[in-house]
């Protein structure tokens, strides 16, 4: 048995630009232990729904993340939509759903580029990136924002968009499907990444199911929790349906992504003919007085919005749980018995956003 | 359109005594957890427990006081509430009985102790009565400061 010892790793490293601490215990170059820490930037948004009226609460959840922002609007929404008994129009539900999706191209495509800079492919880092700029196009066109889109709202959307500009949506996705394709197949094919990822950082089924693992580290692990299952949102007329591989290492959970990234521009080509005529907005009278647990399944995995008001205009809490927050104990014990060099693989594997998990 | 599951969701109040073994019970049925929270109402903390299964949920409410906040930890049943109950800690001042990885009140880096609820930091502090010349509170130096 080799001598242990204790490396820091972070809360300032390569890997990606937000903090997290890891107290790596090695033996020769073996990682026997892996300690968690976070909180460098806890920004306290929770508690702003002791000073922001319910309907103003959206433009702070939206903002405690900058990739996954569509998502903690819709999240928040649906929440305090549940708390009141409100039923959204359906093609508001079908345009948060396109937004959604759009939004999870967009995210996949951040991580893949995150994921090729992490072990240094740099032109590979460039091309998914160049792709991702062709999405936040749409979100431009569409919502007037790249990052932060606000129009998401309790009991609907603000911005309708035409089927006119629908049409066009799909249109550029199809055209970004083919350099999509010969982009992932490097990430699937090329020796050098599969060197990389095949095998490194395996978390079995049963694991994922102790450690409560969501979104993608559970599914590449053969797990379904995907709450697009749930019943919300336009998915159930559409054809979805969650993709689960079951190798349970980087590189199966780098392949559910990959399959994300395709279905989802499917879903919005689906969403985009299926879209009904109508409202996308319902008038909302009277203020949140029970409580509801909203559930969205964000690019990373499920994440929870639970509101709790008291018939006023302030609510008694909002709570948002991330899903990189419910990732924390798999990452742990995938640390465990990997080698030193594979840390930042497993790292940028669950798709770290501490952004999100520290609000 | 199909079943609706994310609206089938159960609200129960559970004694704290019967804590643990109303979590393992949901445990041996199957359901995972979901996450952990605190809402400060009043003299007490309400914690909330989300158990997932089968994309339904089932939530179990369990009260204590805020100015002596305590509970046991259900790290022993389902070792990912660790990350949950630490941070409640931090933020709400609720100490965790038998927590299995016990951060001592150092998850979060926050400059203001239990900002979530007051009542554990004067309790804590013992400063209602505070003689003169003592440290002030950091709410009254700076009123509704980061936490």
């Amino acid at each position: 048995m080799g001598k242990r010892t204790v490396i820091p790793f972070g809360p300032q490293h390569p890997v990606l630009p937000e903090p997290i601490h890891l107290d790596l215990v090695i033996e020769d170059e073996t990682v026997v232990e892996a300690i968690p820490s976070i909180g460098f930037i806890h920004r306290g948004l929770e508690k702003l729904v002791e000073k922001n009226e319910w309907p103003e609460m959206v433009y702070v959840i939206e903002r405690v993340c900058g990739i996954c922002s569509f998502g903690h609007g819709w999240g928040y929404c649906k929440s305090v939509e549940g708390n009141l008994g409100i039923t959204v129009p359906l093609r508001a539900e079908y345009l948060r759903t396109i937004w959604h999706e759009l939004g999870r191209i967009h995210s996949h495509l951040l991580w893949l580029g995150l994921l090729a800079d992490g072990f240094g492919f740099e032109s590979l880092f460039m091309h998914s990136w160049r792709i991702r700029e062709t999405i936040l196009d749409i979100f431009e066109e569409t919502t007037g924002g790249r990052v932060i889109f606000s129009v998401c709202k309790v009991g609907g959307v603000r911005r309708d968009v035409s089927n006119e500009k629908l049409d066009k949506i799909v249109m550029t996705l199809d055209g970004i499907r083919k350099e999509t394709r010969e982009l992932t197949r490097v990430f699937l094919e090329d020796s050098s990444v599969k060197n990389r990822l095949v095998g490194v950082g395996m978390l079995t089924k049963q694991e994922a199911v102790d450690l409560c693992a969501v979104g993608p580290v559970a599914r590449g692990s053969g797990v379904n929790n995907d709450v697009r299952c749930d019943g919300h949102g336009a998915y159930p007329e559409l054809n979805f349906e969650p993709i689960l591989e079951d190798g349970g290492d980087c590189y199966a959970r780098c392949k559910v992504r990959i399959r994300e990234l395709f279905q989802s521009m499917d879903l919005i080509k689906e969403a985009a003919t299926k879209i009904p005529d109508g409202d996308i907005a319902i008038a909302v009278r009277g203020n949140p007085s029970g409580e509801f647990v909203g559930r969205m399944e964000q690019p990373r995995g499920e994440a929870y919005y639970y509101s709790k008001g008291d018939g006023s205009k302030f609510l008694k809490r909002m709570r948002v749980r991330t899903p990189t927050n419910a990732n924390i104990p798999a990452l742990v014990k995938t640390l465990q018995g990997c080698d030193l060099a594979d840390v930042p693989m497993l790292v940028l594997t669950i798709d770290p956003c501490i952004s999100c998990t520290e609000r | 359109m199909s079943e609706r599951k994310d609206l089938i969701q159960e609200f129960v109040s559970v004694p704290a005594a019967e804590l643990l073994e109303t979590v393992s019970d949901i445990k041996t049925k199957g359901y995972r957890l979901g996450q952990i929270c605190a809402t400060t109402l009043d003299d007490v903390l309400e914690v909330l427990y989300s158990f997932e299964k089968d994309f339904t949920l089932k939530n179990l409410k369990v009260e204590t006081p805020a100015r002596s906040a305590e509970l046991y930890s259900v790290t022993a049943i389902y070792p990912p509430a660790f990350i949950y109950e630490n941070e409640i800690h931090d933020l709400f001042g609720i100490t965790f009985k038998n927590l299995a990885i016990d951060f001592g009140g150092h998850f979060f880096k926050i400059a203001k102790e239990t900002p979530w609820n007051p009542q554990a930091h004067e309790a804590r502090e013992e400063i209602p009565e505070a003689p003169e010349g003592a440290r002030k509170d950091p709410e009254e130096i700076q009123e509704g400061g980061g936490e």
